[in-house]
């Protein structure tokens, strides 16, 4: 017996869809001309470049904003948050508008809050490794940055050359290389954030220690804009590995995956730094709408191993010992290995695009799960019988390495009779084993209503008293990451 | 020159050289070390630094690959013997210790031994084409091929020579900028690319052939065959036991990084634009 529904009420709606908007002021002509005086030229107002904010990267979600202001500096962000405090306006912040559950843009009329030219790098220790950045810089141009002076960024993901590091904080974004070095729970050292009231929170320490007092920053970390916005960041960065690896492996079953999995784990230990998995149907999609090639022969499984090391050879030796093993032990039925980074990138970027492989199909559902890593794939094989002939696809792939998969079912459009059959169908499977319905994506506008499938009410009852006591009148974000029900 | 009906062994020569080499982001060919560096694209790159001294760039502790081009050779070369109009493949590199790695790789496309020329140090500085091609015309006729196709230059010195001086001193015709070949009996018709479009030409064997990009897409060397690679016989030659002197007719004299990229400038409005223009003496 599944466990009973507390956010049920009775509403026939879709849980993921828009709420009715909220009495939020609407922006006057004061308003603008307040804007105007505080950012020349960067208070954007023609509905032709408003567009492309107004829509998520999926094209599932469009608000309806009018205003998108592009702030420089932390003060410029106060005087905004202040303003539109005092006059009950609502603000979307918006870094690289590269999110996945429809946090990153306005559901109606709310005033956009752009990072994009927030991009300086403040400061970089190389001793340290201690980086502190303004919210807006991309994270590809942080890693390049960082590559430059011998490090890189903790975390890495297919977004990456749009992405803002300031989202990427404000969303807990995972990425590729969590199984190595961890999540921004653990690598963000210090914020500094602008609250609703205007309020500046400068918290940006870069102490590798500092117990002093409740840990402030964790709030935000994962708030989704809701709690704050961020304006600048430090984390602490990894020195850049001298040698990286990769390893593009087939399997033929799901459990001879995850038996490679502890092979790998046991053989290859600390130097692992990606362990990712993609099945047959990704990779016809990516030889489809990518023209990629399979580098191995066809199989049901394939494996993305990423190895990183400071000593080249001793980690070659340990990553052909294991490959040896898993080819004669018959758990890897082929492969292929790159030393190089032409090869490497291309490897990888296999498993990367097969994101973009799924937006050539119509319209994709996109579910992030955590699970226990052995159920991992029934549950897409579950859906597959689950939905049979309404589905065009259902492909599953992700980081299996950290117990996270992305589910995706496609259809040529749109199909609420799909959507039906899927949800809560999903969650409910996720509940049962004790999963988190987003794994890494967070809630935003689409999963707000879901919380309760991964969180007891009393939790979600305490973050709602967070909320008002941070953003009492809610105008940070509104819509997005806690459910309908909490007001 | 033996010479049999059949092609007996096709050499495939693996560029391995270090060479005088630019900061500049890498495109399809432009200079980088090739062995040595991680091959740049786009925009993760190594940075390259030349040395204080100004007589190279550094290229300690930065890793060898195999010449992109010279990986099109030997796939080409696999890909005549799978078609059974060739018997042996054998890789051929010249250099350090590091290059039996690049060797090692070709085996395990699928060549079935390879051949190690050691230089290194200083000789291995100042390798040139001219040394390579005599070292590889030597080769040649000690191991009688009768094809030799190699990349058609090296992407970190953009020589595009070694093949050329090769036919030169073997006296063998050759298809360079290969983009197609085929073989027919004891001739090789070679499409080559010219300024002009295509050419096509058939040749006589033995022959020397270069690759260019459009002959092939080179194949991932999959586990099995890296396996099956590690047993592969790789033989140690010294130039001085092919009678090959590789002492260079060439000495470097400076090495400098390009010129560093200006950032541009940005104007507000059309006559900003107009005043900077007249300032700069373009107007």
């Amino acid at each position: 017996p599944l466990k009973p529904h507390p956010q049920r009420n009775g509403s026939e709606r879709n849980p993921g869809a828009a709420p009715p908007r909220l009495p939020f002021s609407r922006v006057t002509r004061e308003d603008l001309a307040f804007f105007r005086t505080l950012l020349p030229g960067r208070t954007i107002t023609d509905p032709d470049l408003l567009k492309s904010s107004n829509v998520d990267w999926l094209k599932t979600v469009e608000g309806n904003s009018e205003v998108l202001l592009r702030p420089k500096t932390t003060e410029e962000v106060s005087q905004i948050l202040r303003h539109c405090n005092e006059r009950n306006l609502a603000v979307c912040p918006q870094g690289g508008n590269t999110g996945l559950v429809g946090g990153s843009v306005p559901v109606f009329d709310e005033i956009i809050l752009s990072t994009s030219l927030m991009n300086q790098v403040i400061t970089f220790d190389n001793i340290s490794g201690i980086l502190t950045c303004q919210a807006g810089c991309v994270l590809e141009n942080l890693s390049n940055y960082l590559e430059e002076r011998d490090f890189i960024m903790p975390l890495d993901l297919g977004a990456k050359g749009s992405c803002h590091i300031g989202g990427n904080v404000s969303t807990n974004a995972g990425g590729l290389r969590l199984l190595r070095y961890g999540s921004l729970r653990g690598t963000v050292l210090g914020l500094e954030v602008v609250l609703a009231d205007g309020r500046i929170l400068n918290c940006l320490a870069t102490l590798r220690k500092d117990n002093t007092g409740y840990d402030l920053k964790q709030l935000f970390i994962g708030s989704e804009g809701t709690l704050g916005v961020i304006t600048a960041v430090s984390i602490l960065c990894p020195r850049k590995p001298k040698a990286v690896n990769v390893a593009f492996l087939g399997c033929s079953s799901f459990q001879q995956l995850l038996e490679t999995f502890q092979c790998c784990r046991g053989m290859l230990g600390e130097i692992l730094s990606a362990f990712e998995f993609f099945d047959a149907s990704c990779m016809s999609l990516l030889e489809k709408h990518l023209k990629l090639t399979n580098p191995i022969t066809e199989s049901p499984f394939y494996i993305v191993i990423e190895t990183a090391g400071s000593n080249a050879t001793h980690d070659e030796e340990k990553l052909h010992k294991f490959l040896e093993e898993v080819m004669t032990s018959s758990l890897v039925t082929d492969g292929t290995v790159a030393t190089e980074a032409t090869k490497i990138k291309a490897l990888w970027s296999l498993r990367e695009r097969v994101t973009e492989a799924l937006t050539h199909e119509g319209y994709t559902y996109k579910y992030d799960i955590s699970l226990p890593v052995e159920k991992i794939y029934d549950l897409v094989q579950d859906m597959r019988g689950h939905l049979g002939d309404m589905a065009k696809n259902v492909v599953g792939y992700g980081h299996v390495g950290d117990g996270n998969l992305h589910l995706n079912i496609t259809s040529p459009s749109k199909d609420p009779a799909l959507l039906a059959a899927i949800e809560p169908y999903v969650y409910e499977w996720t509940s049962e084993w004790k999963g988190s319905i987003s794994a890494e994506h967070g809630l935003g506008l689409k999963k707000r209503n879901y919380i309760y499938y991964s969180k007891p009410s009393e939790a979600v009852a305490l973050m709602g008293s967070i909320k008002a006591m941070l953003d009492p009148k809610g105008i940070l974000n509104p819509y997005k990451t806690l459910p309908d029900n909490i007001h | 020159m033996h010479r049999s009906s059949e092609v007996k062994h096709v050499a495939s020569y693996l560029n391995t050289r270090g060479c005088e080499c630019f900061g500049q982001p890498c495109e399809s060919h432009c200079p980088v070390l090739t062995d040595r560096t991680i091959h740049v694209q786009l925009k993760t790159f190594i940075k390259i630094r030349v040395k204080p001294d100004r007589t190279g760039v550094v290229t300690d502790g930065v890793k060898h690959s195999m010449n992109p081009f010279c990986e099109i050779a030997v796939e080409e070369a696999i890909k005549l013997k799978e078609k059974k109009l060739v018997k042996e493949v054998v890789a051929v590199s010249c250099g350090p210790q590091q290059v039996q790695e690049t060797i090692r790789t070709a085996l395990a496309m699928g060549a079935d031994r390879g051949i190690h020329v050691e230089v290194s140090g200083k000789d291995y500085e100042t390798l040139g084409p001219l040394q390579v091609s005599k070292i590889f015309a030597a080769l040649a006729k000690k191991e009688q091929a009768d094809l030799i196709i190699l990349g058609k230059q090296a992407i970190d010195d953009d020589c595009n020579q070694t093949g050329q001086m090769t036919a030169a001193l073997l006296d063998w015709p050759q298809g360079t900028f290969a983009s197609e070949m085929t073989l027919e009996a004891d001739k090789l018709k070679v499409v080559r690319e010219v300024d002009g479009g295509l050419e096509t030409i058939k040749i006589k064997l033995p022959a020397v052939v270069t690759a260019d990009l459009r002959l092939n897409t080179p194949r991932y060397a999959t586990l099995p065959n890296i396996m099956k690679a590690k047993k592969k016989k790789i033989a140690n030659v010294k130039p001085a036991d092919l009678g090959v002197d590789v002492c260079s007719r060439l000495e470097v004299l400076k090495v400098d990084e390009p010129p560093q990229r200006q950032a541009g400038v940005k104007v507000e409005t059309v006559d900003d634009l107009v005043g900077k223009l007249k300032e700069a003496g373009r107007v």
